[in-house]
């Protein structure tokens, strides 16, 4: 049974990025959308643009993973084909399990482009590639699992859409990119630790710029907990639904 | 020993809908048996429970009550096991619009475990049988209505499942493709497949079914072999009869309690009417009219759903 939802996460996953993430159209935006951001942050602060990278690839990560699988799941749910492979034998949370993976592996392709770029673009040392991707690995799962959530929580794609982006634009103002988490007032620095995308740039802050240390590992595990978390609340509300 | 094992036994079998006392009912309270190897049909008009029993018995959806044991095996216990061997044909097409209709297949057979060896001759012989050959390439948004079920069949085939619930597998279309589906369906009772097969049309049900299921408000109202549905309405014979004189020609029914008085009405009547007898038949009682005598409803309720013919 677990050789069955092994095999059928992987396959999902396959059939998830071969019909959907790698459109041409898809893979050109998931690029072009952070080459805005570094172009707007470029034009906003012309001087050290270092300390900016580790939100430019936190943002690339968020959006990669979560805009195409919102739009996945809630077509797949509307018209039928996620039950199909319901059919299979496959259980409810290996199913889902194979739709975050294919977010994660597109955020993966699309985030790595991105560290990649801002690792070589502001001359950063190699060695921090390994820390960095380890917090990108985390980042996306969270970000995908954030991406099923949202998308079992409604029934068009427009909703999904309007909910992703509900969730998404609070958290790039109140991750600390734009302004310091110190610097916010304390009701919303509460509630910027209640969002991934904090964790995700604090945990790339330190695998880029700074020195590793136990804050990082820190930030890691709440990365894992949210992806867990969101997972779960994903399976029971698509439970539900079927029943 | 395992095949005189049921392919299903249903026993109290129900699904509410909403909150447990006021919810609606959608089954209520089912219990039917189906034979291996036999086509086992559901019939119903829309709303009677027909596609909820479905979507219980493959476990898309868990009953509310009742128990259901699937090819030998406990429905609530065993359903990765027995998913491996059923195939489904859902009544809506939910293939993959962005996969080929050769993908699509391959695609099955990676989810139900079929070994990559096999996969790609599997597909390539159900293009072949389903005459799909040619438009192997095609995405499955761009093929027609019945290309589209014929693969939907074909995709629920790949594993070589024993047992196949088909969802109104006609609905919606064209003359031709339903009757090329029905030589599928006929095809597979012959290789032992097991086939649970939902339907409102009421001559497909004739045609295909060993057994049929009457299933009116979530209740099964009559179970039994087509031909035992209609001789619960055989109440006495009818004669039918082209009859001539010098004004014209007349068809006439004459109804007996059995056919040798219905005969004796209808040649009394052409002898006293100074008529000529051109041809005389008998009429056999219709699974429509079972319906009507068994269900109370008008057989226009299931033609005039989901552009029946």
């Amino acid at each position: 049974m677990i050789g069955d939802d092994l095999r059928g996460i992987f396959y999902v996953a396959l059939k998830d990025m071969r019909a959907y993430y790698l459109k041409p159209p898809n893979i050109s935006w998931g690029l072009l959308f952070p080459g805005a951001l570094i172009l707007a942050f470029a034009i906003r602060t012309p001087g050290d643009m270092r300390t900016l990278a580790p939100g430019l690839v936190a943002m690339a990560a968020l959006f990669s993973a979560t805009s195409m699988e919102a739009i996945v799941i809630t077509f797949e749910q509307r018209v039928g084909a996620l039950e199909r492979l319901l059919l299979a034998p496959l259980t409810l949370p290996a199913m889902l399990a194979g739709k975050v993976l294919g977010g994660v592996l597109f955020g993966l392709l699309i985030g790595g482009a991105v560290l990649v770029s801002v690792i070589a673009g502001f001359g950063l040392e190699g060695w921090r590639l390994g820390p960095a991707l380890a917090a990108l690995l985390l980042a996306t799962t969270a970000f995908s699992a954030l991406g099923a959530f949202v998308s079992v929580a409604v029934q068009e794609v427009f909703e999904a859409q309007t909910l992703a982006n509900f969730i998404r634009f609070p958290m790039i103002f109140l991750c600390g990119v734009f302004v310091p988490l110190a610097e916010l007032p304390p009701a919303l620095q509460l509630l910027a630790r209640a969002l991934p995308l904090t964790y995700s740039v604090e945990a790339l802050h330190a695998a880029l710029l700074g020195p590793l240390s136990w804050q990082m590992a820190l930030d890691l595990g709440a990365l894992l907990a949210f992806a867990l978390l969101l997972f779960a609340l994903a399976v029971v509300i698509l439970r539900r639904r079927m029943d | 020993m395992a095949e005189s094992i049921p392919a299903i036994e249903v026993t109290g079998l129900t699904k509410r809908y909403g909150p447990l006392q006021t919810g609606l009912l959608a089954v209520d309270h089912a219990d039917f048996e189906v034979q291996r190897g036999e086509v086992f049909g559901f019939l119903g008009p829309n709303g009677a429970g027909k596609t909820t029993t479905i979507r219980m018995l493959t476990g898309l959806t868990r009953p509310t009550d009742g128990q259901a044991r699937v090819l030998g095996l406990d429905l609530s216990r065993y359903l990765p096991r027995i998913k491996k061997q059923v195939g489904v044909v859902p009544e809506n097409s939910n293939l993959y619009d962005e996969l080929s209709a050769r993908d699509n297949l391959i695609f099955m057979g990676q989810l139900y475990g079929v070994p990559r060896r096999d996969r790609g001759p599997r597909a390539d012989e159900l293009l072949h049988r389903f005459r799909l050959w040619e438009r192997r390439d095609t995405r499955f948004a761009r093929l027609s209505r019945g290309m589209k079920r014929a693969l939907m069949v074909a995709a629920a085939l790949v594993h070589r499942p024993r047992l196949l619930f088909l969802d109104e597998p006609t609905v919606g279309l064209d003359v031709v493709s339903a009757r090329s589906l029905r030589a599928l369906i006929e095809g597979l009772r012959e290789e032992g497949v097991t086939v649970f097969l939902t339907t409102h049309y009421l001559e497909e049900a004739d045609r295909l079914c060993d057994r049929v299921a009457l299933i009116v408000q979530g209740r099964i109202v009559a179970l039994d072999t087509v031909e035992g549905l209609k001789a619960r309405v055989r109440r006495g014979a009818t004669v039918k009869m082209r009859l001539a004189s010098s004004s014209g020609e007349e068809l006439r029914c004459f109804h007996g309690e059995d056919v040798e008085v219905a005969l004796r009405l209808a040649l009394a009547h052409a002898e006293s009417e100074g008529q000529q007898i051109m041809a005389v038949n008998t009429l056999q009682p219709t699974l429509e009219d079972a319906f009507i005598e068994l269900t109370g409803l008008r057989a226009e309720v299931m033609r005039t759903e989901k552009g029946g013919r």
